[in-house]
């Protein structure tokens, strides 16, 4: 599975920086997303991707039997999920209070501190 | 010693509040500092003049082999008393030229600082101590000299000797680094015991260009001597001080502290006696041209400071006393006339010498002390400046290298400094009495008492220039050998009986009462050269400074534009051809693609791809929105697939959040418009796909390599044990890695607190804006 994801990590990727590329800044706004899913998925799915097997202890166990999910790399993206979350609110409304003001949705009109 | 130095430092800063108590007597209280400093030098004068050799350890960066230690030989303890003893004169000195002035206290506060730094390099005996106070010395330099910040020329003329000086020091920099790997050691006492090593070394030729290099510039040699007639613009105890008798001699003195380390060679002594003389010729020729007083005195200071870089270059005995006796005579009589200089200004208030005269019957005193100061200046007996040019001519006969060149352009340079004296002592105190800006007085008693001391004791060693034997002897010692290894012998005379020297001296005489005698119609003939003038090294910094300039500006213009989409296409660019080039030549690309995966798997991840290229194409908002939220969900969907349920839930719930959240707020905005050219397109995929492809081969070859013991194995048998938690993942997040989790926490709230604020301030701007008619429809 760890091939297929890399393509399609690799996909998303692109597809984030072809976004934030762009001069829109509401499509800046989505490339920021498509950036931080692809990079969760990069840290999810180097660690390796197991089936079946969540990193949990069965009840009266003090460890699991046998191998389970590496819980470290989802501990990390748990955190970056959440962090992605608060980024993009505050980016969010961040544009919003932009183009009430600029009423520019250009970030080359933008670049000036007078506009 | 070193808690003297760095108390001074303290001291230093201490000015402005000592100033609050002690008002205008401010400057004599600070001028206690040097004075005792001084009084422990000559303390130590027994010992340094036994040849002994006091060394002050004091560790600083032991890792580093950084040390501040102390070394007292004869060669560092004239310079340190140099700087003490005229300091404390220049500090009593400057407590009446700058009497009431504004900023009395920061100039004292600068001057200070300079002082300790100027000592601190003259005793240090580490390199990387020695280069720090160096370039102290150049900011200090850099402040006074931009004492007046509001006059233009100062602050240019500042900036020119800081970036001359300090470009030098990174020279110099370089030149130490090298010095300490082919000597192996930082220390100087180390290192001129490694002569003979340092000399067949490899690095021998850069230490000394780079050496050199510093030095040069630090004392204003040919080609760049012109920073310090600008730096004249600063207040005249400053040039007095800095400019003439400590500061630019600190290349002299790395020059003298590093002859027995690197003197000797073919390089050494052709660059510097040549770069000396031509110095020492260019100074002279340059000073009648002027009619300011402080750039005539300013020329013959570049004038002195190559002589004794040529005495260096030809580095015999003989002239190594030259040296010193030259150098303590410029000392004595150059602080004498600069400070006159400055009453002369004080009381005319003008530094044109043509627009003075007849002087003397007002200010006789200041008339005596300037004839004393200029007769020494001049070279004539009985005056110290006597003695050291007759040691001159007397050296440069012995010279090896280019003998005759040298032999001209110092005798060129002798009448020409004689006539420079001439015009500054005769000049303004003779003729006929003329009008000047302001009514000249006779010079308080603080500003004479300096420049009649210097000038008294250039008469008096002048006279019995036996009284200086044991110091120039042991400083001679110092230049010559590593420190405490010789005892010289120096015998200095007045009369040498009639030779070759004591003619040539009577020649420059001649010929110097001609230039003085017909110096406005000369005057006048150089006027005429100045095109050619024009073309000087001085043409050339400012061509190099225009043209830095221009090259900053075409690179910022090209890289700095503001389009956050450049800056963007540049990182991600050097990013994957740095990164590319690692993993293509360095590293051997092996995959191991073993695919297999189930039907719905391949779905999920089709539709993930699916939903981000979607999103990059739909023209509508809301179908781009979708097309996210699609993805989302097939991540979520992965992560439930594949062993992460608390992933899963986590992002279940934020894609959730953030479809409202844009649904919401991007429907206030506007519609898609298309901003980019196809060619822009055509560029940014590119750079994207690139981009992409690289994080693909780096995740195969990542994951086809080999893998390290996990920390996870630890997490994994401890969690229940430690952490009393089922869920392995939970108790990484609130106890193995709780501050990550706390610090998560930070971030959410400022992000909730900034959302919170913006849409806050909206509220009330819209309530503002119901009160007036609004500005344009707003469902755009």
């Amino acid at each position: 599975m760890e091939p297929l994801m890399a393509i399609v990590i690799g996909i998303l990727f692109a597809a984030a920086i072809y976004m934030m590329l762009r001069r829109s800044i509401v499509k800046l706004v989505i490339g920021l997303m498509l950036l931080s899913n692809a990079a969760n998925l990069l840290i999810f799915a180097t660690a390796g991707m197991v089936r079946g097997a969540p990193p949990l202890v069965p009840q009266g166990l003090t460890a699991p039997e046998g191998a389970v999910a590496d819980p470290l790399p989802q501990a990390l993206v748990l955190t970056a999920i959440v962090i992605a979350f608060g980024v993009l609110s505050f980016a969010v409304v961040l544009v919003r209070r932009a183009w009430e003001i600029v009423r520019a949705d250009d970030l080359d009109k933008m670049k000036d501190t007078d506009t | 010693m070193q808690l003297a130095v760095l108390g001074g430092f303290v001291a230093a800063v201490m000015a402005p509040l000592l100033h609050h108590w002690f008002g205008a007597r401010t400057p004599l209280v600070m001028a206690l500092l040097p004075a005792a400093l001084a009084a422990w030098l000559i303390g130590q004068w027994p010992a340094v003049a036994a040849g002994e050799v006091l060394l002050l350890e004091w560790a600083w960066v032991p890792g580093l082999d950084i040390t501040l230690t102390f070394l007292i030989d004869g060669l560092a303890w004239l310079f340190a008393m140099l700087i003490t003893v005229i300091g404390a004169l220049v500090l009593v000195y400057s407590g009446e030229y700058l009497r009431g002035h504004r900023d009395l206290p920061r100039f004292l506060v600068v001057i200070t600082a300079f002082m300790m730094s100027m000592l601190g390099l003259v005793l240090a005996d580490n390199l990387v101590t020695l280069f720090v106070f160096w370039e102290l010395t150049s900011i200090t330099s850099y402040l006074l000299i931009g004492f007046n910040h509001t006059d233009l020329a100062a602050r240019k003329a500042a900036l020119q000797g800081l970036f001359v000086t300090v470009g030098g020091g990174l020279a110099l920099l370089a030149g130490f680094v090298m010095l300490a790997v082919a000597g192996d050691s930082w220390s100087l006492v180390e290192l001129t015991r490694r002569g003979e090593l340092l000399r067949e070394h490899a690095l021998y030729t850069p230490i000394l260009v780079c050496v050199l290099l510093g030095a040069f510039t630090k004392s204003a040699q040919f080609p760049f001597h012109f920073w310090l007639p600008n730096a004249m613009a600063a207040p005249t105890p400053v040039s007095a001080y800095l400019h003439s008798a400590t500061m630019v001699k600190a290349g002299i003195y790395l020059l003298a502290r590093l002859h027995p380390a690197m003197g000797g060679t073919e390089g050494w002594v052709i660059s510097l006696s040549l770069v000396g003389a031509l110095t020492m010729a260019t100074g002279a020729f340059m000073a009648i041209q002027h009619t300011n007083v402080k750039k005539l005195l300013a020329y013959s200071t570049v004038m002195a400071l190559g002589t004794l870089t040529m005495l260096l270059g030809i580095g015999t005995q003989g002239a190594l006393v030259a040296f010193v006796a030259f150098l303590l005579a410029h000392s004595l009589y150059k602080g004498a006339l600069f400070m006159v200089a400055g009453i002369l200004d004080h009381e005319t208030g003008t530094k044109d010498v043509t627009a003075m005269g007849g002087l003397r019957r007002v200010m006789p005193r200041t008339a005596a002390v300037a004839m004393l100061a200029a007769l020494s200046l001049a070279g004539l007996p009985p005056l110290l400046g006597f003695v050291g040019k007759e040691l001159m001519f007397a050296s440069v006969l012995e010279a090896s290298a280019w003998r005759p060149l040298i032999l001209l352009l110092a005798f060129m340079a002798a009448f020409l400094t004689l006539a420079v004296a001439a015009i500054v002592a005769l000049r303004p105190f003779f003729g006929a009495s003329r009008e000047t800006p302001s009514t000249p007085h006779e010079a308080p008693r603080a500003m004479l008492a300096g420049p009649a001391l210097l000038a008294v004791l250039s008469l008096l060693f002048g006279l019995t220039p036996g009284l200086l034997d044991p110091l120039v002897g042991a400083t001679v010692a110092g230049v010559l050998a590593p420190p405490g290894e010789t005892l010289v012998e120096a015998h200095l005379a007045i009369w040498h009986g009639i030779n070759l020297p004591l003619l040539l001296s009577l020649a420059s005489l001649l010929l110097g009462l001609l230039v003085y005698r017909y110096w406005d119609r000369l005057r006048a003939m150089l006027a005429r050269l100045e095109p050619l003038m024009a073309r000087g090294p001085e043409a050339g910094y400012e061509a190099l400074m225009a043209g830095v300039v221009a090259v900053a500006e075409w690179q910022t213009r090209l890289l700095q534009n503001g389009q956050l989409r450049n800056y963007l296409v540049m990182t991600l660019l050097v990013l994957v051809g740095l990164v590319g080039h690692a993993l293509f030549f360095r590293h051997t690309l092996e995959f191991d693609l073993a695919l297999s995966f189930y039907f719905h798997e391949a779905v999920v991840a089709g539709l993930m791809v699916a939903g981000a290229v979607a999103a990059c194409v739909m023209r509508s908002r809301l179908a781009a929105v979708a097309a996210l939220g699609i993805m989302g969900f097939s991540i979520a969907l992965t992560f439930v697939l594949f062993s992460a349920p608390d992933l899963a839930i986590t992002q279940l719930l934020v894609e959730t959040l953030t479809v409202i959240l844009l649904v919401l707020v991007l429907f206030r905005l506007p519609r898609f418009a298309s901003l980019s050219t196809p060619t822009e397109r055509l560029r940014d995929l590119a750079v994207a796909i690139l981009t992409g492809g690289l994080i693909t081969l780096l995740m195969l070859s990542v994951l086809s390599g080999e893998r390290l013991p996990r920390i996870s194995d630890y997490m994994v048998a401890n969690s229940q044990p430690l952490g009393h938690g089922h869920n392995i993942v939970n108790v990484i997040l609130v106890d193995f890695r709780a501050l990550d989790t706390l610090g998560e926490m930070f971030v959410l709230a400022l992000a909730a607190i900034g959302v919170y604020a913006m849409l806050r301030f909206h509220a009330l701007e819209y309530d503002a804006r119901h009160t007036v008619p609004p500005r344009e429809s707003d469902d755009g």
